[in-house]
């Protein structure tokens, strides 16, 4: 079980409350697929990726960064234990969608620069140490259950 | 991976409209580096890490200055960067993974202080301009 701090805790919090669900998910999803663009070998149904602008505009890549970030918030309320809340998704991340985890951490830290364009100076050192523990606890999560 | 001339640009008019606030931007990756890594410490035993350390600001101004250098001289970051890859390689000895964890530091602090700069598309040029330089310095190690 990972360990969090009293502080570790707030700062999660605190950004999280502030953060909007369906524009930091498409955000994050859209840069992804643009600054990795491998990564579009899982979304070759979402249609026109040929862009960053058409990635960008995507109905379906803000739907689907929507439903991701907002899986993430599962975390965020299930901090003491994230690998039960994950164990499921991880099977499935195996199983059906085939998705190297790298990918996972990829994510994350992509999440975090968003977070960091929104926030400003308020994601502040200690708040962006907090915040990669937690995608960096997400990824591992997500991967637990692969073989 | 390879710059495309409009990575080229794009990384060039980043550092351009960063402009003087580089050396503060190194002082401030090195901080958070410190901060959200805390294993990239052990590389700096020999310092005073607290928060607004001279020795930190000065590396980070040392850090800055070989990125401004490495996007002046674009077409050829292995030639602008061969001294500071011999020092790596023989001296310093830092662990590759630790390139991508400045990296995204850096990528940070412009996201903090200037999110506007930073469009999807800027982002994945210093991306991929941000690898080239830790491959660079990388590149005699063995």
């Amino acid at each position: 079980m990972v360990h969090w701090t009293a502080e570790e805790k707030q700062l999660i919090a605190s950004v999280w409350g502030k953060v909007s669900v369906e524009e930091c998910g498409a955000e994050a999803l859209a840069r992804l697929l643009i600054v990795y663009p491998w990564t579009q070998r899982f979304f070759s149904n979402f249609g026109n990726l040929s862009s960053p602008t058409a990635i960008i505009g995507n109905p379906k890549v803000r739907a689907h960064g929507k439903k991701v970030l907002t899986s993430f918030g599962e975390a965020v309320k299930n901090l003491d234990n994230i690998k039960g809340t994950y164990s499921k998704l991880s099977e499935l991340h195996c199983e059906k969608l085939h998705v190297d985890p790298e990918n996972f951490r990829l994510l994350g830290d992509i999440l975090v620069i968003v977070l960091a364009a929104h926030f400003g100076r308020d994601f502040t050192p200690a708040c962006q140490f907090a915040w990669q523990k937690l995608v960096g606890v997400v990824a591992h999560a997500l991967a637990h259950k692969y073989h | 991976m390879v710059l495309s001339a409009a990575d080229k640009s794009n990384v060039k008019a980043a550092f351009g409209k960063i402009g003087g606030h580089a050396e503060e931007y190194g002082a401030e990756t090195l901080e958070r580096m410190f901060a959200a890594y805390p294993q990239t410490k052990t590389y700096f035993p020999h310092f005073d890490l607290a928060k607004g350390s001279a020795q930190v600001k000065g590396h980070g101004k040392k850090v800055a200055a070989a990125l401004v250098e490495a996007a002046n001289h674009i077409d050829d970051i292995s030639g602008a960067l061969s001294k500071l890859s011999d020092l790596h390689a023989q001296k310093l000895r830092v662990d590759p993974v630790n390139f991508k964890l400045l990296g995204q530091c850096f990528l940070v602090v412009v996201a903090t202080h200037n999110p506007a700069l930073l469009t999807p598309e800027v982002h994945a040029s210093l991306d991929k301009f941000l690898c080239a330089v830790g491959t660079v310095l990388t590149a005699k190690y063995r």
